[in-house]
């Protein structure tokens, strides 16, 4: 029985791609995570959203130019990344159009250039399939450590600044009297979810890039009111999620992207209705102790 | 990286020179002049729309006025990290997970280096104010489960970590009931002590006539600035709140009833 089990277990990472999938989604699962905290607390789920998108012309362009070097795609969907959130940040201040207004013109408006560049080459469409879902099994040596530097330079730069983007998500008119650098913060901000977004395409794909950023951090929101408790929790249901769902997708043969965002929603589910059990439970006890 | 700025005692603490606010082609503030010493209480009073939380921004360095200037100690006051903004409690998003003290100690953030954690300095800081609004122990208290008195208490001990000596309350007695409302003004009047300088947004007359040394009437420009005698006379009311304020006069006495309360504020 034991044995049995543990062969379960086993026996798909004696697979070298299985392993390197493992590390990768685990990875991506923290960084995601971490910047997740703060996509939830800040409502900007819509923006992590819409900037996954907006990756694909990039993706698609890099293609033209440099074919099926993985290595290089990365580097096409960071700089789209990173201009398409320093313009959304730019186009609504600059505006009297709402945020998310500003967001919904370059989203939609990104990717449907992607899908145009797509159209004009038939042939690498099914390829491109990876970028919209996810290809954790075909991740290389080189990605993973892609993903390792970026998602240390994501996680070392929240660490530095950790205090002062707190100041400025919770109250950026306490940030504006005790001079922090306010502007700065706020487009680091965008520029660290940029790369994360960069970072996590190969694994999750453009499609169900927001699950990851939203899900387990609204999971462990629902769990504790203290924030660095919450970004250990939403790493641990990410780290979690990744494994339990890498292996359902490796026996079920469902795609691995989707597999790991549904136990994430799982987790989710069970969380709200402990959650909402625990509430109509105190609320009856306070009713019968009256 | 952060501005230190030298304080010239000799100078008041916050000047007002010709102040003027346009949002858009719209006045909001037009030819504001005036100045403070330290340790005044000051109400600001104002209809909705008067200007007040706009007043309170230039003042605080956040929105560059129009026009003219605002100095403190002296210098420009967007340099000075000594004043503190206590916004509308309800502008704050109060299930953000942080403990009473988390809130507390972000007053300090300016003097705070990176990594490493707050020393002693900023934990003795965070506990004098916090002893101060008599909220020690509340300090591992998440911010929502707070009564309304205890969250203006809490900002009110977060200006205080801060080392602010200008603080802008911006309506911070809408929506408390009486009790709470008196604690906030007892401790109003201790800080006084402290010689913290205070400009408060406030809606009620009475209040303002009874807790602050001076009254400031704002309805766009400078309507009158003093003592509550000079300030908050039947004609000067009616110039600052037109129809909106509803007179009742009796000989020499007159009440008056602001009908333009209260909650949401203006911006």
């Amino acid at each position: 029985m034991i044995a049995s089990l543990l062969s379960w277990i086993i026996q798909p990472m004696t697979y070298g791609f299985m392993q390197r999938g493992l590390a990768a989604s685990v990875l991506v699962g923290i960084i995601c995570a971490v910047i997740g905290a703060f996509i939830v607390l800040r409502g900007m789920a819509f923006f992590g959203d819409a900037l996954s998108h907006t990756i694909l012309p990039g993706v698609a362009v890099g293609y033209l130019v440099s074919g099926n070097a993985r290595g290089s795609l990365f580097w096409w969907a960071l700089g789209t990344a990173i201009v398409s959130a320093l313009g959304i940040g730019a186009i609504s201040k600059r505006t009297h159009l709402r945020e998310d207004t500003s967001i919904g013109i370059v989203f939609a408006g990104m990717f449907a250039l992607g899908i145009a560049l797509i159209s004009t080459v038939r042939s690498y469409a099914v390829d491109l399939s990876h970028f919209l879902f996810g290809d954790v099994l075909g991740v290389s040596s080189g990605d993973l450590i892609t993903i390792l530097i970026f998602g240390a330079v994501v996680l070392i730069a929240i660490w530095l600044f950790y205090r002062q983007l707190i100041v400025v998500s919770f109250d950026p008119l306490l940030a504006a009297t005790l001079r922090l650098p306010a502007k700065f913060l706020n487009n680091l901000l965008l520029v660290l979810i940029a790369i994360t977004v960069a970072v996590s395409l190969q694994i999750v794909g453009v499609a169900l890039m927001v699950a990851m950023l939203v899900t387990p951090a609204a999971t462990a929101y629902l769990m504790t009111d203290r924030l660095p408790r919450m970004m250990l929790l939403s790493a641990l249901v990410a780290v979690i999620s990744s494994i339990v769902g890498l292996y359902i997708s490796f026996y079920l043969s469902i795609s691995s992207g989707a597999a790991v965002v549904l136990i994430c929603t799982v987790f989710f589910v069970i969380t709200w209705t402990i959650q909402n059990l625990k509430k109509q439970l105190d609320r009856s006890r306070a009713k019968s102790s009256l | 990286m952060y501005p230190k700025i030298q304080h010239d005692v000799d100078q008041p603490i916050l000047d007002l020179k010709q102040i003027s606010v346009k949002l858009g082609d719209h006045p909001v503030l037009e030819n504001i002049t005036f100045h403070l010493h330290v340790g005044e209480r000051v109400a600001v009073l104002g209809p909705n729309g008067a200007g007040k939380s706009t007043l309170f921004k230039v003042i605080a360095g956040v929105l560059p006025p129009t026009s003219g200037e605002v100095n403190v100690y002296g210098s420009t006051s967007s340099r000075h990290t000594c004043i503190a903004y206590i916004p509308q409690r309800t502008q704050v998003d109060w299930h953000f997970p942080v403990s009473v003290y988390d809130v507390v100690m972000m007053g300090r953030t300016a003097k705070m280096k990176p990594l490493v954690p707050p020393g002693k300095n900023h934990q003795i800081a965070v506990k004098h104010a916090l002893e101060t609004v008599e909220m020690q122990d509340l300090a591992c208290r998440q911010i929502s489960q707070l009564s309304g008195g205890q969250q203006q208490r809490m900002f009110i001990a977060r200006a205080l970590a801060q080392e602010a000596e200008l603080m802008l309350m911006d309506e911070p007695l809408a929506g408390l009931d009486d009790p709470a409302q008196e604690e906030l003004l007892l401790l109003m009047e201790k800080l006084e002590k402290e010689r913290v300088t205070i400009m408060t947004a406030t809606h009620d007359l009475d209040q303002a006539a009874r807790h602050f040394n001076r009254i400031l009437l704002l309805n766009r420009h400078l309507i009158r600035f003093g003592s509550s005698q000079k300030v908050l006379t039947a004609e000067n009311l009616k110039i600052a709140y037109g129809g909106r304020l509803r007179m009742i006069e009796d000989g020499d006495n007159f009440m008056a009833l602001d009908n333009s309360c209260c909650e949401g504020g203006e911006e």
